[in-house]
């Protein structure tokens, strides 16, 4: 997908804005246009959290992500809020251990995968972002795998560096995973 | 230039400002700009800088006052209802004719209004941002790009005509992260200005930095000679960036992040075959009154895009003398229009004149 218009959203704290930069830092490997938005206001930890990330190979007007052509939800407000803004054929990736609802839209390409369950089984309960983010790059093709790799490596921070095996791992568990 | 990097656009012009000599930051802080703070407050002490947060806004303004008067690079950066706080000193920098840069990160208004994106303070800005007859120099980047570029501009541009600049963003500006390409530090030579006051050593008459002229005959000359240096910026420093405008028969006047929505519009537009260009200010004071002047030669009618009810729209009907009618497309309170609203509003336009 080399057009791509994403709204990542949940709750504060679950790391979704973090999931973004490494998309947008991955695309920035790439020599690829982008744009990252974060959701600024009164939301703090528990609140609703979400970024808008456009990868594009034009430049990118408006960062503001009306129409997204791929979702990925990890609680129900956002499901609910954005689920209707999704394209016709657009995906939508939902962390099914979250939301139990599904989509009732038939136009669109949905995954549940149960990131949740599956960070807290690897060890990484904090981690599910990675996960479903694993799945949303394998399954969108957005970018290449070797640019998340190197994205990941710039959003880390140095003094965290030891975290980067941890984060690939998830990336990978949410790659491999077959509803 | 350096490498590409990914950036907010806060902290673009933070570094970019570091970049451009300025090692004095004062500030208060409010969303959405705390960033520049957050940014300076990290840097600042690692290169003998000085950052510090002030009690107020107006003291912010006041210490960019005594940093200004010694001919260094300094700066302040607020939002909305903490610039309106910074007029005084801002008034009083421009009555001493002295440089400074001031980033306003805008957000919704009147009063302490919200926290969401707006150009409610369009205004304010370009009609002189505080009591008596100036102007300081506007600039509205519509890129995290531009976020870097025009602050070292701004700097520049301050010092050459001796007056504060200010930096009018927006919320959505401030906040997004784009790749931008920062631009190479500048070798400040370290000597003083002429007029900074900086010690005499004895060796000469000494400098003041002063906006109190008790002397009516004096202020007003002083008043008259400031204007004749605008008439001079007017005349040489307008930017604006023309886009489609080629064969247009509709002219889109924006700036900002409503220019970045515009642009989506006028593709979408022009897919269904309708001539729509657009005109973008960059410099809102001086505003780029040339362009849109013969702009108002060719096109049919003009469409303004804003957040605000209409502001620049009056600018952009003195620039063409009315020559042609004017449309508005809005939204106010930190709402955005979508390319969508932008596109019924070419369109509504575009019916108009058939």
């Amino acid at each position: 997908m080399r057009e791509f218009e994403s709204i990542i959203a949940g709750f504060g704290g679950q790391g979704l804005l973090f999931s973004g930069k490494v998309l947008a830092y991955a695309g920035l490997t790439e020599g690829r246009e982008l744009s990252w938005l974060p959701s600024y206001g009164p939301e703090m930890r528990g609140g609703t959290a979400n970024c808008h990330v456009i990868l594009s190979d034009s430049p990118v007007g408006s960062p503001i992500v009306m129409k997204p052509n791929v979702l990925m939800v990890m609680n129900l407000p956002s499901l609910e809020k954005f689920e209707n803004d999704v394209v016709t054929g657009g995906m939508i990736f939902v962390d099914s251990t979250l939301i139990d609802k599904k989509v009732a839209r038939d136009d669109v390409k949905v995954f549940y995968v149960p990131a949740t369950r599956l960070a807290q089984e690897m060890g990484a309960p904090a981690l599910a972002n990675m996960i479903l983010l694993g799945k949303l790059v394998a399954e969108t093709e957005c970018i290449e795998w070797a640019s998340l790799e190197k994205g990941l490596k710039k959003v880390i921070p140095a003094r965290k560096a030891d975290m980067f095996d941890l984060n690939m791992k998830a990336l990978e568990v949410g790659k491999s995973y077959c509803g | 230039m350096q490498e590409k990097v990914l950036m907010k656009g806060n902290e673009a012009i933070a570094e970019a400002a570091i970049l451009a000599g300025c090692r004095h930051y004062f500030g208060y802080p409010i969303t959405p700009q705390t960033e520049v703070a957050a940014y300076m407050s990290k840097k600042m002490p690692k290169i003998g800088g000085t950052f510090l947060q002030a009690e107020s806004e107006i003291a912010a303004i006041n210490m960019v006052y005594g940093v200004a008067s010694t001919g260094k690079r300094v700066m302040t950066s607020s939002s909305s209802p903490g610039i309106a706080l910074k007029a005084e000193g801002i008034s009083y920098l421009a009555g001493a004719d002295l440089p400074a840069l001031i980033l306003n990160v805008q957000r919704g208004g009147p009063g302490l209004g919200g926290i969401q994106p707006s150009q409610a303070d369009y205004y304010f800005a370009t009609r002189g941002p505080g009591h008596g007859d100036f102007h300081v120099l506007v600039l509205a980047p519509a890129s995290v790009q531009e976020m870097a570029d025009l602050t070292a501009k701004a700097f520049a541009l301050a010092e050459k005509y001796r007056m504060p600049a200010m930096l009018l963003a927006d919320g959505t500006m401030g906040q997004m992260m784009e790749p931008v390409a920062l631009p190479d530090p500048v070798d400040l030579n370290g000597e003083a200005p002429e007029w900074a006051t900086t010690g005499t050593k004895m060796q000469r008459k000494h400098n003041i930095a002063n906006s109190l002229y008790l002397s009516p005959a004096e202020l007003e000359r002083t008043n008259i000679e400031r204007f004749e240096r605008y008439a001079k910026i007017e005349e040489e420093e307008p930017m604006w960036e023309e886009f489609m405008m080629e064969d247009a028969d509709i002219c889109i006047v924006s700036c900002g992040i409503t220019a970045r929505v515009s642009r989506n519009a006028i593709v979408e537009a022009r897919k269904q075959g309708i001539k729509v260009g657009m005109i973008r200010p960059i410099t809102l004071w001086p505003f780029p009154k040339k362009p849109l002047a013969a702009a108002a030669e060719k096109v049919k009618s003009f469409l303004c895009v804003e957040l605000n009810m209409g502001q620049m729209k009056e600018d952009v009907e003195l620039a063409i003398r009315c020559k042609k009618p004017v449309d508005l497309c809005f939204r106010v309170g930190g709402m955005i229009p979508s390319p969508d609203e932008v596109l019924a509003a070419i369109k509504n336009a575009a019916e108009k004149e058939a």
